[in-house]
């Protein structure tokens, strides 16, 4: 199964999505990314127990302070999937890519480079 | 502990407007315990400040640095090699913190990063409720662990008024009735004799009504 | 000993006692209440005067108390412990019984976060069942709380209320024991509308003697529309509306709800009558003072002991 997924996506590996901190996200933006995906396990399967309601949570808190300083809520996204579904991945991937797309560039990034 | 509210982000950066150095300062005690002034969100508000600044092209450099207590001259004292290198201190401690900065340094402007709010403790994970106004004469002896005069909303010593329903004070729902909590307990305990007693007027002159308050130990000062 | 409270004679004659009350209007002109008194003359033997009620800025209960004094009314001056200190509470006290108001109602009030000032700093120095003492301190033993001694004492009937619908029930007769101790010498309760609950309250503060040191009149209030009983059972804490009153409003035609309403408070007046222990009524017809009189001469109660 070769699924192909944009390539612009860089991939962060964390042992769970209960290991993202508020501050990964922020210092994303702060080095130019121009949106942020998490993906976590289907909700009640984390391998912890509630890692992936606690992220979820924690994505809800960071959209608030993204919107504060006006570099926009919805640049962050969370998804939870099986492991197994490749497919649905790719999906993802393209959807928001293309959502962080129509949004145009982090608009913090104009002096990053 | 003391327990505190982040201001809202667009006051904070209305006071750090005409600034581009900024020393940004937390403090190791409550307000690490209360999530709200510790390291951890200090990092969060200085990206935030550097993600804003960014945005509007404005250049910014922050100094990010915990203090053990900012309440206490001893540790507000460390910071004196390098708070001269910036132009302002946004302290996130309680107020207590933010005052003794701006006592140590003067010739520097302080400005507060939170609202202090309460004396309170930790009810759950994520949930802290006021439990202490400090009123310098406690009565918990005789309400039996809870305080009337902080945890209703009006204070009432001989409660409960006619707005208690459901084991809820009447401005909130959310907001449990003190009174209920004592005659629950009173009864748990089998001392609900305790409750016919008429708690008299109570002397207010040793809570801030008598003007700020001042301790002294005279065999511990230097 | 007796004050010259117009109240506590009646009371003390063991004639049933019927009061109403006035709410101060939210101006300097004292048109209004004294339209609003208009209605009542000669149909109460005294007339509370609300203090801010629900925490509204209104015009000083005390003010309001002595245009009412001047229509020939006896006041039954509310004064709140929200707003004053007890520095101010008894100044009050010495300003009310000075200009001849001889009845105090002791409430510790409304928080302001419900009126419209919620952004007002609150007093709460002192609670009502301490403002009770204050007064009882300064009429019978001449002593300002301070214990100094007071030149001229104040010839106060004093008042409390109590909600038997509040919770925790079962202490709700417990805490007007207090109250009788502290020094009140009449209640009023609030709006009773579950009769079988306030009949079971009733029960327990006989078995405490209440009903022997205090005098106890029954809160009632008219329903004017389906909408008013609807919120006073939803939006008013400690209000106890049940379901068949307002099924019963509902189920009546649009243009006989009013009368409906009259119908059910007359009922209601004729079953708290009967209690042992009731020593009268407390009428509070909010923002329809006009049918007061129209209710106390249906129940019977009319004319009124001179």
């Amino acid at each position: 199964m070769r699924l192909s997924y944009p390539t612009n996506i860089k991939i962060i590996k964390v042992p769970c999505t209960g290991r993202v901190d508020i501050l990964f996200i922020l210092k994303a933006f702060e080095n130019g990314a121009d949106g942020v995906c998490l993906i976590g396990c289907l909700e009640g399967e984390c391998h912890f127990l509630t890692g992936n309601i606690r992220a979820k949570k924690r994505v809800e808190y960071i959209k608030s302070l993204l919107e504060e300083t006006g570099i926009g809520a919805e640049r962050v996204a969370m998804y939870n999937i099986s492991a197994a579904d490749g497919r649905r991945f790719a999906e993802i991937a393209r959807e928001m890519t293309e959502k962080i797309k129509a949004l145009g560039p982090n608009p913090a990034k104009k002096q990053v480079e | 502990m003391i327990v505190a509210n982040r201001k809202p982000f667009e006051e904070i950066m209305e006071m750090l407007k005409p600034y581009k150095k900024i020393l940004l300062l937390g403090c190791n005690e409550c307000v690490t315990v209360c999530s709200v002034g510790g390291a951890k969100e200090v990092a969060v508000l200085a990206s935030e400040i550097r993600l804003s600044r960014l945005k509007n092209i404005i250049p910014v450099e922050i100094k990010e640095h915990t203090l053990e207590r900012q309440c206490d001259p001893e540790y507000a004292l460390s910071i004196s090699s390098f708070v001269n290198d910036y132009e302002i201190i946004i302290s996130m401690a309680c107020g207590c913190g933010v005052q003794t900065i701006a006592e140590t340094y003067r010739e520097k402007y302080v400005v507060p990063a939170v609202n202090t709010t309460f004396m309170g403790s930790s009810e759950e994970h994520g949930v802290w409720r006021e439990k202490c106004q400090g009123c310098g004469n406690c009565i918990l002896d005789k309400t039996l662990g809870i305080c009337p005069v902080t945890r209703c909303a009006k204070s009432i010593l001989n409660g409960p008024c006619g707005g208690s329903q459901g084991g809820s004070c009447e401005i909130n729902k959310d907001t449990p009735c003190a009174w209920q909590l004592i005659i629950d307990r009173l009864k748990q305990m089998n001392m609900m004799e305790k409750y016919l007693e008429i708690q008299p007027v109570k002397d207010w002159s040793t809570s801030r009504d008598g003007g700020p308050r001042t301790r002294i130990r005279e065999d511990l000062r230097i | 000993m007796t004050t010259e409270s117009n109240l506590e004679k009646v009371l003390k004659s063991g004639s049933f006692a019927v009061t109403s009350e006035c709410g101060p209007p939210r101006g300097a002109d004292t048109e209004a209440i004294r339209k609003k008194g208009a209605f009542l003359k000669g149909y109460v033997d005294g007339v509370n005067v609300t203090d801010n009620q629900t925490s509204v800025v209104r015009m000083s209960s005390f003010s309001a108390s002595l245009v009412l004094k001047e229509m020939g009314f006896d006041p039954v001056m509310q004064m709140v412990c929200r707003d004053r200190n007890r520095i101010a509470i008894q100044s009050d006290i010495l300003g009310a019984a000075a200009l001849g108001i001889h009845n105090l109602l002791c409430l510790s009030g409304d928080h302001q976060s419900f009126g419209d000032h919620p952004s007002a700093k609150n007093v709460f120095d002192i609670d009502s069942i301490q403002l009770i003492q204050t007064v009882k301190r300064m009429r019978d033993d001449g002593k300002f709380l301070s214990g100094e001694q007071i030149k001229g004492r104040p010839d106060i009937f004093i008042g409390c209320v109590e909600n038997p619908f509040a919770d925790p029930f079962d202490i709700r007769a417990l805490r007007l024991a207090k109250k009788a101790a502290a020094g009140a010498q009449f209640v009023q309760t609030q709006c009773v509308f579950n009769v079988e609950k306030f009949s079971k309250w009733m029960e327990m503060v006989r078995d405490l003697g209440i009903h022997e040191k205090m005098y106890i009149l029954a809160g009632i209030t008219p329903f004017k529309s389906v909408g008013m009983a609807r919120y006073m059972k939803t939006s008013v804490p400690g209000m106890d509306v049940p379901e068949g009153l307002i099924k019963r409003l509902n189920d009546t035609p649009k243009d006989e709800v009013a009368d409906e309403g009259i119908k059910i408070c007359l009922e209601i007046i004729e079953q708290v009558r009967t209690i042992k222990g009731i020593a009268g009524i407390h009428i509070m017809a909010i923002e329809w003072e006009h049918k007061v009189p129209e209710i106390i001469e249906a129940a019977g109660l009319y004319p009124r002991p001179s």
